[in-house]
């Protein structure tokens, strides 16, 4: 148990500072840096809780490959660092008032747990406990909930066709390979064997 | 003392296997890693009619060691405009990662570290962790052939990932289990590289360029990139990378052979063949797919980055889109699903 413990503060502590390090690095680079590391400590919270899966994934998906992205893309950024300091002040109410909203619903579940845990056991489609969580979690989204599954995936396919339509441009006079007409080539056309007399030429 | 042994017992000792656990499979991964090198040296000679390191002990046995010791008395250069903490901490990231994915790892029946639910996914995250060892690096050495070198890499291992992570659910689909393990003894009758022929090769290029090998190592393209991002690295810290880049093909390797060619199981239940160890086997098919790793480097000249990305998301990301529909359609067809639902 007290390992569990240790763990679960270990864990705890570093995503909590990470977080905190996120929005006061200095640096962008490193704000994502502790940003993964945030990320990375949560899966590690998920293992705690018994949610593997959703631990795995999680470390696939956000921290294989859309912060990969994101670091990518801050990377390249020419950022003033000075420049973005100055807006700091002006966007700090917002913030805060989304932050605090999101802290009053954290609680308002959590404290509905504690206090009531009946209520727990009236969940919609409670995880059935003969299952491992790859399979109970297979079965919520793949049989109670697909079509809100499949509706959740198309909002996606139209938000990444929008952006492709945003952002795509034609450039004229880009010169490109076409693989087809590369593949199409025979020998026949392209080179010529010949053999020449040494002092002659073609 | 009572309490002692109490305390020794549930905590202790634990603790102290693991390690000891941990030590007798990394020794030999870091073995093996010296001297895949010293194979890589030898076989790319013999394909070029030369031969090799032959120098420093017989048949040049010695050399790993030797390139190891030179490496590590060597000074640590660190440039003046690097960020220091993100540059030392990206070495020793490729590295620890290249290892945590042994953890998982079954060499033979039973023999495994952690025999995890959901083996699989834990080392496709440990593999697409690997990444940033190399982003950071390229970042951090503020140098533009570095940071050309790092780009280039985070592109190409997000790329390949996709296709990876579908060709690993077709194999999944014909298990119905995420564990190391059971997708090793769902391969009894058939190994998975003859049902799921086009997915294997899928999967071995896909880890090649992983992996940053040639014909994909564009990474480290020396002709454009001098040697990309690793190019302010000296000493250890570049010993790091090496190290970790080559434990890295051995784990791929490893899980090559667990997913397709049947991990530790002899290739035909039969006398003569089921008498070798388990580990004997895991180890022959892990050399044989590295041996292709090598075979491709000294045959293939380097990709260019725009086939290399076409090749990613143009090729092999559609074959294996469609091929996960196909190996589910035809299991629910004939009624071969592993888990019935």
């Amino acid at each position: 148990m007290i390992v569990q413990a240790l763990a679960f503060y270990m864990f705890a502590f570093i995503t909590v500072a990470s977080g905190v390090l996120v929005i006061s690095a200095r640096n962008p680079v490193h704000s994502v840096l502790f940003l993964i590391l945030a990320f990375f400590n949560s899966a590690g919270l998920f293992i705690l809780l018994g949610a593997e899966f959703l631990a795995f994934i999680l470390v696939v998906v956000y921290v294989g490959a859309v912060a990969v992205l994101f670091l990518f893309v801050v990377m390249m950024l020419d950022i003033n660092f000075v420049e973005l300091r100055q807006g700091f002040l002006q966007y700090l109410p917002i913030g805060a008032l989304v932050g605090l909203i999101l802290l009053v619903e954290l609680l308002v579940v959590l404290g509905g747990w504690h206090l009531t845990p009946e209520i727990t056991a009236q969940a919609s489609a409670p995880a059935p406990a003969d299952l491992t969580n790859t399979q109970a979690l297979g079965e919520l989204i793949y049989t109670h909930y697909l079509y809100l599954f499949q509706g959740a995936g198309v909002v996606l396919l139209v938000a990444m066709i929008g952006a492709i339509v945003l952002t795509h441009r034609k450039r004229p006079g880009v010169r490109k390979q076409r693989i087809a007409d590369q593949l199409a080539r025979r020998v026949e056309d392209t080179i010529e064997v010949k053999s020449v007399e040494t002092g002659k030429g073609i | 003392m009572a309490e002692f042994w109490e305390f020794w017992d549930a905590y202790l000792w634990p603790t102290l296997w693991i390690i000891i656990k941990i030590v007798v499979i990394v020794m030999p991964v870091l073995l093996g890693v010296a001297y895949l090198t010293y194979a890589e040296r030898k076989v790319i000679g013999a394909m070029h009619l030369r031969k090799g390191p032959n120098v420093v002990g017989p048949f040049g046995l010695l050399q790993p060691i030797a390139d190891g010791l030179k490496l590590f008395l060597k000074e640590t250069v660190i440039p003046t405009g690097a960020n220091r903490g993100v540059f030392i901490i990206a070495p020793c990231l490729t590295f620890i990662l290249a290892l945590i994915g042994w953890a998982v790892i079954p060499f033979s029946e039973g023999y495994v570290l952690a025999d995890i639910n959901v083996g699989v996914l834990y080392l496709f995250a440990v593999s697409s962790l690997g990444v940033y060892g190399i982003l950071m690096a390229g970042w951090a050495s503020n140098s533009k052939y570095a940071f050309l070198g790092g780009l280039r890499s985070a592109a190409q291992m997000v790329s390949y990932e996709v296709s990876m992570g579908f060709v690993i659910i077709t194999v999944l689909l014909c298990v119905g289990s995420l564990n190391l393990t059971d997708i090793v003894m769902a391969q009894k009758t058939v190994w998975f590289v003859i049902p799921l022929l086009p997915m294997a090769v899928i999967f071995f290029v896909s880890t090649v360029a992983e992996t940053n090998r040639h014909p994909f190592d564009l990474p480290e393209a020396e002709a454009e990139l001098v040697s990309g991002f690793n190019v302010e690295y000296s000493a250890m810290t570049f010993a790091l990378f090496f190290l970790g880049e080559y434990a890295n093909m051995i784990l791929m390797a490893s899980m090559t052979t667990i997913l397709f060619l049947g991990g530790w199981l002899p290739p035909f239940d039969i006398a003569p063949f089921n008498w070798i160890p388990g580990g004997i086997w895991f180890a022959l098919k892990v050399a044989f797919v590295l041996f292709l790793f090598l075979w491709i480097r000294a045959t293939f000249p380097r990709y260019r980055y725009d086939q290399l990305m076409r090749l990613g998301w143009k090729v092999f990301l559609p074959i294996s889109l469609a091929a996960v529909a196909v190996v589910a359609g035809v299991l629910v067809a004939f009624d071969l699903a592993p888990v019935q639902g």
